[in-house]
């Protein structure tokens, strides 16, 4: 625990740092997910946890000097995109059918 | 015209990113990168908390903007110039322009609290909270993670392209078909089906 704190005034941030902040961020998505009952900041808490995830991945492709970590976090963006696309089509043909955002009322797969 | 604007941007962005790797870089930096990492850290948190709190959309879709900017400068912070650009481009350009875009076209309101988000709340805390218990524990117990400095320089934009575009060409192409796919399905759901058209006359 005392190493946390032990290079404070120099040039350099602990890696255990990013690494809780990127768990801080996911756990947050997941609340998010959790007590939110609107679709679309559901949605919202779902790219929180993909934006956690990918803090960790650049922080550890910084850590082993790796270009690959880098290159899924690319990855992961473009799938976040397709995901966000096809994801709020969804939302307005819910929407469309009934007339709410609030998920205890969706509660049938029929449209 | 959007290409263009993105090419400056992404040229201003990446000009202000070389200068304060310079800086960072030089000994003359001192705390900065600490300073750097606090604040925007700090931020970060802020945005996501205040995610949670707000209960109109389109204020979470703001403060979902405001982690998304600040993850960007933690990316330049940890060398990863071309993501950090992307982050901005991608994520809190073009995915939170949609997301606004959708909140103003359904005009979504302020979000009523009901019986299952109770039900989610009280099962739910404790859930997450034991998660991130677990995960700082074994982030903490790691002892010899090392530091995230400036010294091992950044990845530049061609590096990373060329093992993209050499070994790992296959997955490029098919993430490319993706897209095309979720284009075509995202305007095949959006649009007023047959179907649909049908079933109301």
């Amino acid at each position: 625990m005392s190493s946390l704190f032990s290079n404070l005034l120099q040039q350099e941030v602990p890696i255990v740092w990013y690494l809780l902040l990127s768990a801080a961020l996911f756990s947050l998505g997941v609340i998010g997910f959790l007590i939110k009952r609107n679709l679309i900041t559901m949605f919202m808490s779902i790219e929180l946890m993909l934006n956690g995830v990918n803090l960790s991945f650049v922080t550890f492709a910084h850590q082993w000097g790796a270009v690959k970590g880098q290159i899924f976090v690319f990855f992961v963006m473009v799938v976040a995109a397709a995901e966000a696309a096809v994801g709020l089509a969804i939302i307005i043909a819910v929407f469309r059918a009934r007339a709410t955002l609030t998920v205890d009322r969706i509660n049938l797969m029929k449209l | 015209m959007a290409e263009l604007l993105s090419g400056y941007i992404y040229s201003g962005f990446a000009i202000t990113g070389r200068l304060i790797f310079e800086r960072l870089q030089s000994e003359r930096g001192g705390a900065m990168h600490l300073i750097l990492f606090f604040i925007f850290a700090g931020l970060c948190l802020a945005g996501a908390i205040n995610l949670l709190l707000q209960s109109h959309p389109i204020n979470s879709a703001l403060s979902l903007i405001v982690v998304m900017t600040s993850l960007a400068v933690l990316y330049l912070l940890l060398g990863a110039e071309f993501l950090a650009a992307a982050q901005i481009i991608v994520y809190a350009g073009a995915i939170m322009v949609l997301f606004t875009f959708v909140v103003m076209l359904l005009n979504a309101g302020r979000e009523e609290r009901t019986m299952g988000s109770r039900v989610a709340r009280s099962v739910g805390f404790p859930a997450v909270v034991a998660i991130l218990a677990v995960l700082a524990t074994i982030i903490l117990r790691a002892q010899d993670l090392g530091v995230a400095s400036m010294k091992g320089g950044i990845t530049s934009t061609e590096e990373l392209s060329k093992v993209l575009f050499t070994e790992l060409l296959l997955p490029f192409e098919v993430t490319s078909v993706l897209i095309l796919i979720a284009i075509l399905g995202a305007v095949a759901l959006a649009s007023r089906g047959n179907g649909e058209r049908t079933a109301s006359k």
